[in-house]
C-alpha cells in the first residue's frame, strides 16, 4: 500500500514535483516524464469522464502500442472526456515510490491513477498480469474488485481479455474485440451515471455496463464446479444480465483513421517507426493462432486510406520509417499497388517502408524488393511454423518444402543475405522427427541459397517459439507439451545443427526453454482459480514476466502450489491435459463469434492432418463469425491503381521563393 | 499551403551543403531528463517535420549533416546547448528557429538560430555557467564553497561506461557566486530555503560536470543537500574577465553576428 503522505492532494492534481525528486536515482528517467510530441493534456475539471489507459509493460514496449494510442486519441477527441496514459514502472522506481508515497501516475499530466474514473488496461499478452497488480497497488486501488469503492472502474481489453477469468477478481469488467466503439459506449454509460449522481453506486454502473451484452462484468456471473475440478456451468447471478457476452467488431476501418497524430516518444522504444494498420483480421486459419481466430472477419483499409494515413502521419511525426501493420500484411488484396505507390512516392526521400510479413512465397519477396528499392537487403523473414509437411497440415500452414526452397532462392538471388525462419515446438501430435526436420529444411535453404547467390557468406537463422494452446482456437482442447519434452526436443535439434559440418556454421538457432511457456499456458487457459496464483506470485515478487531476466519459473510454481491449494487441480491440469468436447471451458460464455462445433471439427481435422483454405478466396467454411456477429469480409479491390503524388509543400524556412543565388541579398534586406 | 503534404524535391539528398546554421536550444522542465541520444532522435525527426532542407552525407546509409557540441548531462536542464546543421538552400534563420521550435515538443526549445561564420565554433565554448539550486542552509553552502576554493586539488570519482574513474575536479572550477534575491523553482515548494549557486566551470579534459563539482562540495565542504540539486546550464561560451576578479561566460554567437 502506498503511504498516506500525498493524501492531501486534490483529485487530478499533478504528483510530478514528488516524482521529480526520485528521477535522478532511476534508470532512463525520460520514460516517466511524458511530453511526447502529439501528446494531449487537458484540464481535469473540463472533463466529466477521466480515463487512465495502461499498457502493463515498460514504456519502451508500451508507448508504441497502436491499441492504446488509438483509444487515447479517440477518447481525447470527445468533448468533456480526458484520457491519459500510464505504463509499468521498473522495480528501481517502484521501490522509491513506495518509500516516498508516490502513487502510480500518468505520464501526460502526472496525475495519480487512483483519481481517474476508469482504468483501461491493454493486454496483448497474459504476461502483463502481475504488472497490473503493481499498478493497482501503487495507485492505492484495492487489488480485489469487490473491495473497491470510489476507486476507478478497472477494465481489461486486448487479445488476452478473450479469457479474462484468471484476472476476474482484479478487474471490474472486460471488453472483447475492437476498442474504438467500446470505449465510447462505456464513456457514455459512465458519464450518464456520474452526471445523475452515481445511482446505485459502483454496482449500479457495472450493471448498466453488463446489460449491454458486450461488456463482461465477472462479478455478475457465478462459476460452478464439478467434483473432479472441471467447470459445471457459468451462470449470471442477476436477472437482467445476459448469458453470453459478444465481441466488438469495427467494420469500416477507413472511417477510423487512427492514430491521426501518432505519439513520438523521446525515449528509445522497441518500435522506432510509425505504424499504419492496413487491415484487421486474418482468415488464413492457422490453427494455433488466437489472433487470427478472434479478429475475424478480415476488414481492409483502402489503398487511398492507407496512403493518406502514411502521408499525414509522416507530416505530424517526422518519423523516418513507416511500418504497414496487420496480422499478415502481404495478404492485403491491393498490397502490390500499395507497395508500388508508396515506394514511388517516397523513393527520393529518406523515408523507408517496411512490411512485417512472414508469408512463404515469391510474392512476398517481390514486395520486400519493392520496398527496399534503394535500401539495404539484409534480412527477410518467413514463417513455415512447422518443420515437417505433416505437422504443417496439422496446424494448417500450407507450405510445401518446394515452395520454401523456391521462395528463399528468389530472396537470395535478389540480394538478401540472411533468411530468418520462424517455427514452433510442442505442436499437437508433434514428434522429435517433426522438429528435427527443421534442421533439414535449414540445410536445404543454405544449399539452395549458395547456388542462387553464388556466395558462401549467406545465413539462415531459425527461431523457435514454444507453442502455447490458446482459448478460442481449434487447439484450445489440446494438451500443451511439458517443458522437459520441449527442452529435450530443442536440444536434439540444436545438436543436429551443430553437428552439421557442411552447413552448421551458416545456420543460427534461437529459442527459449520450455518453462515460461508453461506459465503462459496456465494464464491463457486458466479459470478463476488461477487468480490466487497470480496474486501469490505477485506477492512473492513477480514483475515483468515477459522479460527473461525478471521471470522466475520456480516462483510461479511455488505460488501455484499455494494458490491452488484445496482446489484439487494443479498446473499440469491446466496445461498438459487434453480437454473433451463436452468440457465447459472457462471462456465458453464469452463469444468470439466462432462456432464451437466448427472449432471442434477443425480440431478433429487437425488430428487427421486435413487442411482448410482461406475463406477470403474459397467458399465460406462457416466458422460462425460472419453469421453470428452480422459482419462480413471487407476486401478490395477498390479499383484505385495509381495514387497521385502528394501535393508538394513549400518549405517554410527558405529565404525567398526566388532562386537560391539571390538568397544572400534577401537576408540583408529582411 | 497545407501542412498535410510534404515537399521533397527529388534531388535534395544529393544536393551540396549551401549554408551552415548554428542553433542554440534549451532543455527545460521535465524534458531535462532526456539524454543526448533522446535529443538527437527528436531533432532529426523535427528537422523532417519542419521540412528543413537538410544536407545528407553520401553513402549507402545517408544521414543528415548535424554536429553536436558538448551536451548537458541527462537530468540537467540547459538554456545554452549548441548544434550546427548543413542545409541545401539558403534559409532564413528566424524562420528556421520558428518552424523547428514548433516541430519539437515543448521543453526542447530552439532559442536562436544564426548563419555560421567561421569554423572555430568548438573553440568558442571555453566554459559553462551552471546554476545549482541547493536545498541547504546558506551558511553551509558558503563554507563548502570556501573549502573547495581553498583546496588546490580535489579528486572525485565518477562511474563511466569503462568503470570508475577518478580525476581532479578542482582544475575546472573557476568561480562560485551565491545569488541573492533570486528564487529557484524549488523554493516554490520548499519555503525553508534554497540557495542559488552560480558556478563557472572551464571545459577541460577530462570534463568536469556539475555533479563532479557537487561531489567536490560534499567531499571537502561536507555539503549534503536535503533534496536532489537541480542544475541548469545558463551559458556556454568564451571565458572573459568581467572586472579584476569576476569572470563571465560570453555568447558564442557574437562572432557569427558580427560577420553577418
Ligand atoms: C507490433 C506488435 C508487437 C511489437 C510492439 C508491441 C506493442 N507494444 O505494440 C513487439 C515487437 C514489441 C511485440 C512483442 C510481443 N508480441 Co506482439 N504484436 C504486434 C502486432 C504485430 C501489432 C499490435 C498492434 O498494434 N495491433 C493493432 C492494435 C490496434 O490492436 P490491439 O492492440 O489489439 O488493440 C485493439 C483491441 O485489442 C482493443 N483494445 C486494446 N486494449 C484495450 C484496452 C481496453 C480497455 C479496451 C476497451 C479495448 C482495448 O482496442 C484496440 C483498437 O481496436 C500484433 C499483431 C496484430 N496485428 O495485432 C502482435 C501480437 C499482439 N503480439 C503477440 C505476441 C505473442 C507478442 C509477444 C508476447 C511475443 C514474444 N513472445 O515475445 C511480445 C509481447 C510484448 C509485450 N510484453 O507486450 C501476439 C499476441 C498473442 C495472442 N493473443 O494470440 C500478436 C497478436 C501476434 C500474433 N499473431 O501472434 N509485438
Ligand atoms: S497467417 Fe496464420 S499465424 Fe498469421 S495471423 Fe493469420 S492465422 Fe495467424
Amino acid at each position: 500500500m502506498t503511504s498516506q503522505a500525498l493524501d492531501h492532494r486534490l483529485r487530478g492534481e499533478s504528483v510530478f514535483s514528488e516524482l521529480e525528486m526520485l528521477l535522478p536515482f532511476v534508470g532512463k528517467p525520460i520514460q516517466y516524464v511524458g511530453g511526447e510530441l502529439n501528446a494531449v493534456t487537458k484540464e481535469w475539471n473540463d472533463a466529466d469522464v477521466h480515463w487512465a489507459l495502461m499498457y502493463p509493460d515498460a514504456y519502451e514496449v508500451g508507448a508504441p502500442n497502436q491499441g492504446v494510442q488509438i483509444l487515447y486519441e479517440v477518447l481525447n477527441e470527445q468533448n468533456r472526456v480526458l484520457a491519459e496514459r500510464t505504463y509499468a514502472v521498473w522495480p528501481d522506481l517502484e521501490t522509491l515510490m513506495r518509500e516516498n508515497g508516490v502513487p502510480q501516475f500518468t505520464v501526460d499530466a502526472h496525475r495519480s491513477v487512483g483519481d481517474f474514473d476508469l482504468l483501461g488496461l491493454s493486454f496483448s499478452t497474459e504476461l502483463g498480469y502481475t504488472n497490473m497488480l503493481t499498478a493497482l497497488d501503487l495507485a492505492g486501488i484495492p487489488l480485489h474488485a469487490d473491495q473497491r469503492d470510489e476507486h476507478p472502474i478497472v477494465i481489461a481489453g486486448g487479445h488476452a481479455a478473450f479469457n479474462p477469468e484468471p484476472i476476474s477478481q482484479f478487474i471490474d469488467a472486460a471488453v472483447l474485440g475492437d476498442g474504438e466503439e467500446a470505449v465510447l459506449l462505456i464513456t457514455e454509460i459512465v458519464r450518464t451515471w456520474i452526471l445523475a449522481g452515481r445511482p446505485g453506486g459502483r454496482e449500479g454502473v457495472l450493471l448498466e455496463l453488463a446489460k449491454t451484452g458486450c461488456i463482461y462484468v465477472p462479478r455478475f456471473y457465478d462459476v460452478e464446479y464439478l467434483a473432479d475440478g472441471r467447470i459445471q456451468r457459468v451462470v449470471p447471478n442477476r436477472p437482467d444480465v445476459p448469458w453470453r457476452i459478444t465481441k466488438f467488431t469495427l467494420m469500416d476501418l477507413d472511417a477510423w483513421p487512427y492514430p491521426k497524430a501518432p505519439l513520438v516518444p523521446l525515449a528509445e522504444t522497441v518500435h522506432e517507426r510509425m505504424s499504419v494498420e492496413i487491415f484487421r483480421g486474418c482468415t488464413r486459419g492457422c490453427r494455433f493462432c488466437q489472433a487470427g481466430m478472434i479478429t475475424r472477419p478480415v476488414r481492409e483499409r483502402s489503398i487511398t486510406g492507407i496512403a493518406d494515413m502514411v502521408e499525414n502521419g509522416l507530416c505530424k511525426t517526422g518519423f523516418e520509417e513507416v511500418g504497414l501493420l496487420s496480422l499478415s500484411s502481404a495478404d492485403h488484396s491491393e498490397i502490390a499497388d500499395v507497395a508500388r505507390n508508396l515506394a514511388d512516392r517516397y523513393e527520393k526521400t529518406q523515408t523507408s517502408l517496411s512490411l512485417p510479413s512472414t508469408r512463404v512465397d515469391a510474392f512476398n519477396v517481390d514486395l520486400a524488393n519493392e520496398l527496399s528499392r534503394n535500401g539495404r537487403r539484409s534480412g527477410l523473414t518467413f514463417a513455415p511454423e512447422g518443420g515437417s509437411e505433416r505437422i504443417r497440415r496439422v496446424i494448417n500452414k500450407l507450405v510445401s518444402e518446394e515452395d520454401l526452397i523456391r521462395t528463399v532462392t528468389t530472396a537470395y538471388s535478389a540480394g538478401w543475405r540472411n533468411v530468418k525462419l520462424y517455427f514452433m515446438c510442442g505442436l499437437p501430435t508433434e514428434t522429435d522427427e517433426d522438429v528435427l526436420q527443421i534442421a533439414t529444411m535449414a540445410r536445404e535453404v543454405i544449399r539452395a541459397g549458395r547456388i542462387a547467390s553464388g556466395r558462401r557468406d549467406i545465413k539462415c537463422t531459425v527461431s523457435i517459439g514454444g507453442f502455447v494452446p490458446k482459448p478460442h482456437t481449434p487447439f484450445q482442447w489440446a494438451a500443451q507439451l511439458d517443458h522437459e519434452s520441449t527442452d529435450s526436443r530443442l536440444r536434439k535439434l540444436k545438436e543436429a545443427i551443430r553437428d552439421d559440418r557442411e552447413f552448421g556454421k551458416a545456420i543460427g538457432i534461437r529459442y527459449h526453454d520450455g518453462k515460461p511457456g508453461i506459465v503462459e499456458g496456465l494464464l491463457s487457459r486458466g479459470d478463476r482459480r488461477v487468480g490466487n496464483v497470480i496474486e501469490s506470485a505477485w506477492r512473492n515478487g513477480a514483475r515483468f514476466d515477459g522479460w527473461s531476466e525478471h521471470f522466475s519459473y520456480d516462483r510461479w510454481m511455488e505460488s501455484a502450489e499455494h494458490g491452488l491449494d484445496g482446489t484439487g487441480v494443479d498446473v499440469d491440469w491446466f496445461t498438459i491435459r487434453e480437454r473433451e468436447y463436452t468440457e465447459v471451458l472457462p471462456w465458453n460464455h464469452l463469444d468470439s463469434g466462432l462456432d464451437a462445433e466448427w472449432l471442434w471439427e477443425d480440431w478433429q481435422d487437425a488430428l487427421s492432418e486435413v487442411a482448410v483454405d482461406d475463406c477470403r478466396w474459397t467458399p465460406c467454411f462457416d466458422c460462425g463469425v460472419c453469421d453470428q456477429l452480422d459482419t462480413e469480409i471487407q476486401v478490395g479491390p477498390t479499383g484505385v491503381v495509381d495514387l497521385p503524388m502528394p501535393m508538394p509543400r513549400q518549405s517554410q524556412v527558405l529565404i525567398s521563393e526566388v532562386s537560391h543565388a539571390d538568397g544572400i541579398n534577401e537576408t540583408a534586406s529582411q | 499551403m497545407s501542412k498535410q503534404t510534404k515537399n521533397r524535391p527529388p534531388d535534395r539528398d544529393l544536393a551540396p551543403t549551401i549554408q551552415k546554421l548554428r542553433l542554440r536550444y534549451a532543455k527545460r522542465g521535465r524534458l531535462r531528463f532526456s539524454s543526448h541520444r533522446d535529443f538527437q532522435r527528436a531533432l532529426e525527426r523535427a528537422l523532417r517535420r519542419a521540412d528543413i532542407p537538410m544536407a545528407y552525407s553520401a553513402g549507402f546509409n545517408p544521414h543528415p549533416k548535424i554536429s553536436y557540441s558538448n551536451s548537458a548531462p541527462t537530468g540537467v536542464a540547459s538554456e545554452a546547448e549548441y548544434v550546427e546543421i548543413g542545409v541545401t538552400a539558403m534559409c532564413d534563420p528566424d524562420k528556421v528557429r520558428r518552424e523547428l521550435d514548433e516541430a519539437l515538443p515543448p521543453g526542447l526549445d530552439i532559442v536562436e538560430v544564426v548563419v555560421a561564420h567561421g569554423s572555430d565554433f568548438a573553440h568558442r565554448l571555453e566554459a559553462s555557467l551552471w546554476k545549482a539550486e541547493i536545498v541547504a542552509p546558506r551558511g553551509e553552502v558558503e563554507s563548502a564553497v570556501a573549502a573547495v576554493l581553498a583546496s588546490p586539488e580535489i579528486t572525485v570519482e565518477r562511474l563511466t561506461k569503462a568503470g570508475k574513474r577518478s580525476f581532479d575536479a578542482r582544475a575546472g572550477i573557476i568561480q562560485f557566486t551565491l545569488i541573492d534575491g533570486e528564487t529557484g523553482a524549488q523554493t516554490d515548494q520548499n519555503a525553508d530555503g534554497c540557495v542559488i549557486l552560480h558556478m563557472v566551470v572551464r571545459h577541460i579534459t577530462p570534463s568536469v560536470r556539475p555533479d563532479d563539482v557537487l561531489a567536490a562540495l560534499k567531499q571537502v565542504g561536507g555539503l549534503v543537500p536535503q533534496k536532489p540539486v537541480r542544475v541548469t546550464r545558463l551559458a556556454q561560451g568564451p571565458l572573459a574577465l568581467l572586472d579584476e576578479v569576476n569572470y563571465t561566460v560570453g555568447d558564442p554567437f557574437d562572432l557569427d553576428r558580427v560577420s553577418a
